[in-house]
């Protein structure tokens, strides 16, 4: 069973490394140390965390009473901000942007991305656009929903769309950037010896990632900038009144934003990889199977955006080619849960924090990803289309999925990041309490759609309420379970113990440079000579 | 007067721009491209959504977008076409300049290829002001008393021409941009034999452009154009 090997006060005491070689904020906001920008970006994305979450409590609490507590304007306003403040500032960027952005370098052996510049300039982006996001939050939202469809958007639309839609435009362009970053990185910057077959399984899964960055965000750009110009000439392009075509709008938006669903579990699904590896002390099962389910995932998010529409006025042969298409995309997500069941099978299992993170995606993961074959299957989506089953099947996903995994991997390189430790206990009190807070307050949500509740309506049927306190009293302990480490990592900063290159024993090449690192990684280029995961005798005991 | 030998600032033989977290200029040369080309493809798909659009309102108001093709000047779009593909031939001249060292080759063909990429927006120009004066602007002073019945979608059609039109020389302005950027460098010189990945990079994007204009051009120009 693996401990932490804390290493002495006197290693990391009076070394330079990322965070001490400059100080005050010129020397944070002009950097170029892909470090750097991860833990700007970190600051931020947990900061729309908080606002998102805050919009989530206020409509649960309106969500108590079956009648509704706000107006349903303002619910609507509620309920259409925390999505889009969640997808587009939250769970895109959550991973790449930080996690990904402070490893990837280090583990293909670089020095830094390949354009660091561009990598900075990305943060930039997506601070512009957070805050006209927020501008449209202050001055009273929006209520189209997060996917902006037309013609909530166009014809009825009331309320601060355009500077909220320019915000999403914005951060789009942040993120095409990261993921271009990320190829070009992973294609030509790997040190000396670190094959395609040797890259650790988390650069496999954000590379393609970046992949489905780079060829979807710029539809949605291009669709959410006609939205605007047709607000502004008033001309039908998606507006049904004027000869556009609603269908169109939902048309180009999924053919990002299915991608984009993928673009929240793939990064997530990477972290997990290597947090089970580790803490299982053996080489990931089935490597180049994981590695592939990647890419696979990858391609065939391009060709399911149709299941979002099919009670929209599509074609049924259109319909049936996209329901056998999104079954596809369970194959290689069911191999990923596989491998990773079998990696632990005979392994030295631990349950440290980030396990226990890891652990809990692949219950809920499976779960949200079970669900979705509900959905993608033709009759029993026209019964569940539009109501909260689907609303607790993509939390199970993002929130059970991809928050996890990116909880469970910040406790994982929270070491490497900070050259410090957090306190243990607390840490898996709150690992427990996220697990237990999710469950209550989504499963109802599950029973809630079967029963025939719709999304979006701020107001239910009086037989409903029990179940929706329920789900209001587990959003309450969901909130508390993430509150906890925001208060003890931000402690451990200053009074955590101090750690050694490598506390958890796990292979890679992060572990091999000081904690935190130094600015340029490493003092010389590494010369890779192993495979990924190389854990010792244990690997052949399974073979 | 002694003569004393005041070494020559000269930047343009040995210095390669190589910055601190590449190993090689060749790794460096080929990130650069990598990520050129990756840029281009997000603008392929940038495009694509406005194209899809066209495509899309073509195939449903047939008849409306054909009625339009008789405001669109088939003799300015050729122009411009004509004008854009010898700034592409001028900017590919001034990338082989820059390979070859050639600094006055490199400055002459930018100044050229700006020369051609100003004219394509200034010609453009004409062909906005004279739409606004036919009152084909929609949204602000559209009419369409030659084909009532159209009005409405041919609408659709010309919105469409101004997006993406407008996003085309919304590139070329940045194009342009660029070019100075480039120009000031090259009289500075430096930009030679072992290091011109700037002038390369950026002479991508400017074909890119260029090319997008070779699909609008039969697009918004020529189709419909049969019974002339």
């Amino acid at each position: 069973m693996a401990t932490i090997a804390h290493g002495t006060p006197e290693i990391a005491a009076e070394t330079v490394n990322y965070l001490n070689v400059e100080h005050g904020w010129k020397s944070w906001l002009f950097t170029t140390d892909h470090k750097r920008i991860a833990v700007l970006y970190l600051i931020s994305i947990t900061l729309m965390f908080f606002v998102g979450g805050l919009m989530a409590v206020l409509f649960r609490i309106n969500l108590l009473e079956p009648e509704g507590i706000f107006s349903p304007e303002t619910y609507n306003r509620l309920f259409s901000m925390h999505g889009i403040i969640m997808v587009f500032f939250f769970l895109v960027p959550s991973i790449p942007a930080t996690l990904a952005n402070f490893l990837i370098p280090i583990m293909v052996g670089a020095k830094d991305l390949a354009f660091p510049r561009v990598n900075l300039l990305s943060w930039y982006i997506y601070v512009i656009g957070a805050l006209l996001t927020m501008y449209a939050v202050i001055r009273g939202g929006v209520d189209t929903g997060w996917t902006f469809y037309a013609p909530y958007s166009s014809t009825y639309s009331n309320s601060y769309v355009l500077a909220a839609a320019f915000g999403v435009f914005t951060a789009g362009f942040s993120s095409i950037l990261t993921g271009l970053n990320f190829i070009v990185t992973v294609h030509k910057m790997r040190a000396p010896g670190m094959s395609w077959g040797r890259l650790p399984l988390f650069v496999w899964s954000n590379y393609a990632t970046g992949l489905i960055q780079v060829l979807g965000t710029p539809v949605l750009a291009i669709v959410l900038l006609l939205l605007a110009f047709e607000r502004i000439a008033h001309v039908g392009i998606f507006d049904p009144n004027i000869g556009g075509d609603p269908i169109l709008f939902q048309h180009l938006f999924w053919f990002y934003s299915h991608p984009a669903v993928y673009i929240m579990i793939l990064p997530g699904m990477g972290v997990i990889s290597e947090i089970i590896s580790c803490f299982s002390r053996k080489r990931v099962f089935g490597y180049s199977f994981v590695a592939f389910s990647s890419m696979a995932i990858a391609v065939l998010s391009f060709v399911v955006w149709g299941h979002h529409m099919f009670l929209t006025g599509q074609s049924m042969y259109t319909s049936l080619a996209f329901s056998f298409l999104s079954m596809m995309v369970a194959v290689p997500s069911a191999i990923k849960v596989f491998n990773w069941t079998a990696t632990m099978y005979k392994g030295s299992v631990s349950f440290d924090t980030p396990m226990l993170y890891a652990f809990g995606f692949i219950g809920l993961f499976t779960i949200g990803g079970l669900t979705g074959l509900h959905l993608a299957t033709l009759g029993t989506d026209i019964a569940l289309h539009g109501t909260y089953f689907i609303v607790a099947h993509f939390h199970y996903v993002m929130v059970g999925g991809m928050v996890m995994a990116f909880m469970g991997g910040l406790h994982f390189w929270w070491p490497k990041i900070t050259g410090r430790m957090y306190p243990e206990a607390w840490s898996k009190f709150a690992a427990l309490i996220v697990f237990v807070g999710f469950n209550l307050t989504f499963f109802p949500q599950f029973i809630l759609g079967y029963l025939g509740m719709p999304r979006r309506y701020h107001a239910y049927p009086p037989e409903f309420q029990a179940l929706n306190v329920l789900s209001s009293a587990g959003a309450s302990i969901l909130g508390v379970g993430y509150l906890i480490p925001m208060v003890y990592m931000i402690w451990s900063l200053k009074n955590g113990p101090k750690v050694g290159p490598n506390p958890w024993g796990a292979a890679g090449l992060e572990w091999k440079i000081p904690s935190p690192p130094t600015t340029f990684n490493f003092d010389e280029t590494p010369i890779v000579t192993e495979e990924a995961y190389n854990y010792g005798p244990l690997e052949e005991v399974i073979g | 007067m002694a003569e004393t030998v005041v070494p020559i600032h000269d930047h343009t033989v040995e210095e390669t721009h190589l910055r601190h977290h590449f190993a090689t200029p060749e790794q460096q040369m080929d990130a650069a491209t990598l990520g050129m080309w990756t840029f281009l493809i997000t603008e392929v798909l940038f495009f694509g959504g406005m194209f899809t659009a066209y495509a899309i309102y073509r195939g449903i108001y047939p008849a409306a977008f054909a009625s339009t093709s008789e405001f669109m000047n088939v003799k300015i779009g050729a122009t411009n076409t004509v004008v854009l593909i010898c700034s592409s031939l001028t900017m590919a001249m001034a990338v082989r300049s820059a390979q070859l060292s050639n600094r006055a080759g490199l400055i002459k063909y930018l100044i050229g290829t700006m020369i051609f990429g100003t004219a394509f927006l200034v010609i453009k120009g004409f062909e906005y002001h004279a739409k606004w004066v036919e009152h084909l602007v929609p949204g602000f002073n559209f009419a369409f008393p030659e084909h009532p019945e159209f009005a409405h979608n041919a609408q659709i059609l010309f919105f469409l021409y101004f997006c993406m039109t407008g996003m085309h020389a919304l590139h070329m302005i940045v194009g342009l941009g660029l070019l100075t950027y480039l120009l000031i460098q090259g009289s500075r010189r430096v930009f030679h034999a072992n290091y011109y990945a700037p002038v390369e990079m950026i002479g991508l994007y400017w074909h890119f452009v260029d090319i997008v204009w070779i699909f609008l051009f039969p697009l918004l120009y020529l189709i419909g154009h049969w019974h002339l």
